[in-house]
């Protein structure tokens, strides 16, 4: 989630996201050097230490990033494309936030639940089916899901309360 | 001669009842992938791979292969119906196609579409028979200079062919090898970037990446352009299909280059997204109705469909032969042998002889039973393709996270998946290709351990890997695609101004 409290401004140029993400990218590539570094970036009496691969790769990381950032300020004049617009920001958060929610349910009740849930609702709220068909979309696929994974692969999914409460 | 036994041997393991209906379920899942935004061959093999798990590694791959070849038929069903590309290398169908939906003659474009794309696959597929092995036996003599050579190449040719900012490509395939390098070092021990967070211990797996990067990443765009499906109705019946195929003989030259185009560019991983584009651009070229292509020319949907299909087929070779994938769906499926138990490599051919030749014998075989597949079932895929967007959307996420967490029965790999689906959204806005930081991901070990173990040898010289005239030329071979921009920049440079746009 580290990116995203640049797509919330809302209308901002596309060159200025460039470059916050150039900076991002290459604070990236300073911790991976730094913990390279740490671990030793050059030679050891058996070889090449740990670090040693990571420690370039980084390198390059910060390279390219800083030519990304300054061709973005070449051009900061020039460049007036927009990013996103706020309302396509508005239809990304319309998939982005619920999603998120749903993982969060993952996290506490099992996959199953939210999984019907969030199809109904989101059927129900951004595509504004009727009660009946969302809740039928929503446990058709949680049902199927359940069929296919626990009983037919024996794969196990994330299970909760419910799950329990039916022997599984 | 010894191929051609060996393919025949392959036939009859692939030719069981068994194994031929895995191959239409994988091709009527894989169209459904690839007509559905959000879900492409990368990350709709990913999210398969766990329930093959139990399958014998054959059937496994003859199943996820033909999942592939679905996928690639598929994109081509939504460019021409809807003008929405299901995948990136069907956008070069859209130009000709959907101009010809509009004009009615949408089944004339899918049968058209279909057959080049069955012939660009078949002769990758005869390509790949015979080249294979001669591949594989000559990559038994590699030693880890000669294999890193490669890899090099590998990822110097995204940046030598690539159309984006050379940087950015560059950027995005490193971060590929940080994240490569997340976890225990395989030689030291020593735990690396996991900054004291013991989730980090086994690192980051690449298939949550891909259907993060892909899956999420794709949904999110998507929504953005608030998709309103409108699509042309395709009717497809024998005698539209008989027309077609009577047009198509007209096209042979149009057909060999883009067959030619579409399996080196499958061959180095450049991919099948660049090898339509210029397919399409070298037929516009070379046509004599070149400036009526745009307008509804069969030509023009033939010639991105040869070599997409031609280059995702190819992209096989490297995979199987070298170990090393040309595209992330390539990755994927070699993320796949490795679950199993097959290291890719020369090796496959000596130790695994049934896998190898049943899966060749499979993609003759896959490739058919696409063709008739995708001829007899477009109706059932354009209706798929009208379900709206708001139950589709939801749908994905569910099965995207499904499949994050089947990767490693892991829960963090499901926040993994969404953390990727945010970078993917942003990196496709700002034109940083996904695709190298997906081979990095999946490759970040194996070069770095050839890497470690060519400096070993020349202990820290850099000439190992101009030791001999063949590690000599791979290495010198990537350097030049990777400053090819550059060199491409001096030489339009040094051209006398004036004569240098129409010359190119």
């Amino acid at each position: 989630m580290a990116h995203d409290h640049e797509s919330a401004q809302a209308g901002a140029r596309t060159i200025l996201v460039d470059m916050v993400v150039a900076v991002l990218i290459f604070a990236l590539g300073a911790l991976v050097a730094y913990d390279s570094y740490r671990l030793g970036s050059g030679w050891a009496s058996d070889g090449p230490q740990a670090g040693y691969f990571p420690f370039y790769i980084s390198m390059l990381i910060c390279i390219s990033s800083t030519a990304v950032f300054v061709q973005g300020l070449l051009r900061l004049g020039s460049d007036k494309k927009v990013f996103v617009t706020r309302e396509q920001l508005k239809q990304v958060m319309v998939i982005l936030l619920p999603s998120t929610a749903y993982v969060v349910g993952v996290q506490l009740i099992g996959i199953y639940v939210p999984s019907a849930v969030f199809i109904g609702l989101f059927m129900r709220i951004a595509g504004k089916y009727s009660w009946l068909r969302s809740a039928a979309v929503g446990l058709a696929v949680s049902v199927s899901a359940f069929v296919l994974f626990e009983i037919w692969f024996k794969i196990p999914l994330p299970k909760g309360p419910l799950e329990r409460l039916l022997g599984y | 001669m010894e191929e051609l036994n060996a393919l025949l041997h392959g036939f009859s393991i692939a030719l069981t009842p068994a194994n031929l209906g895995l191959m239409f379920v994988g091709i009527v899942l894989g169209v459904i992938i690839g007509v559905l935004p959000g879900l492409g061959g990368a990350n709709g093999v990913a999210i398969l791979l766990p329930l093959t798990f139990t399958m014998s590694p054959t059937s496994a791959i003859i199943m996820l292969s033909c999942i592939y070849w679905g996928a690639l038929f598929g994109g081509a069903i939504t460019s021409i119906l809807f003008n929405i590309p299901g995948e990136p290398w069907s956008v070069a169908t859209t130009f000709d196609g959907y101009p010809m939906a509009q004009q009615g003659r949408a089944g004339e474009a899918l049968t058209g579409a279909f057959t080049s794309s069955f012939i660009g696959a078949l002769v990758a597929v005869l390509m790949f028979t015979f080249l294979a092995p001669l591949i594989a036996s000559f990559a038994l003599q590699f030693g880890p200079p000669e294999f890193f050579s490669v890899y090099l190449l590998t990822f110097c040719s995204f940046v030598g062919t690539g159309k984006g900012n050379p940087f950015k490509i560059i950027a995005s395939m490193m971060l590929g090898f940080a994240m490569a390098a997340v976890g225990i070092d395989i030689v030291t021990g020593q735990l690396r970037l996991t900054f004291g967070f013991t989730e980090l211990l086994s690192g980051f797996h690449f298939l949550v990446a891909v259907i993060g990067l892909f899956g999420i990443g794709e949904i999110m765009l998507s929504m953005e352009e608030g998709l309103s499906f409108s699509g042309h109705s395709a009717k497809i019946n024998p005698k539209i299909v008989l027309e077609t195929w009577k047009k198509l003989p007209r096209y042979w030259a149009t057909s060999i280059r883009s067959c030619i185009i579409g399996c080196w560019m499958g061959i180095i991983p450049g991919g099948a997204t660049p090898a339509s584009f210029m397919s399409y651009g070298v037929a516009r070229k070379m046509s004599r109705d070149g400036d009526k292509f745009g307008t509804g020319q069969l030509e023009g949907v033939v010639a991105p469909e040869t070599a997409a299909h031609a280059a995702g087929t190819s992209a096989l070779l490297p995979m199987i032969t070298l170990g090393i994938p040309g595209s992330p769906t390539a990755a994927v499926l070699l993320g796949g042998l490795l679950i199993w138990g097959l290291q890719p490599g020369p090796l496959l051919f000596v130790e695994q002889k049934d896998f190898v030749w049943g899966l060749i014998a499979s993609m003759y075989l896959g490739n058919i039973a696409g063709l008739i597949v995708v001829l007899t079932m477009v109706p059932l895929f354009a209706a798929i393709l009208r379900v709206p967007f708001p139950i589709i959307a939801p749908v994905i996420v569910v099965i995207c996270a499904i499949g994050a967490f089947t990767v490693k029965n892991n829960m963090l790999d499901v926040w993994f998946m969404m953390m990727f689906g945010v970078v993917g959204y942003i990196f496709k806005k700002l034109d940083y290709p996904l695709a190298p930081m997906v081979l990095a991901l999946v490759l970040g070990d194996a070069a770095e351990s050839s890497f470690r173990q060519s400096m070993l040898i020349s202990q820290g010289g850099l000439t190992v890997f101009w030791s001999n005239w063949l590690v000599g030329s791979l290495t010198t071979l990537a350097l030049a695609l990777l400053f090819w921009p550059l060199i491409s920049a001096l030489l339009a440079r040094l051209r006398p101004p004036g004569a240098g746009g129409a010359a190119a």
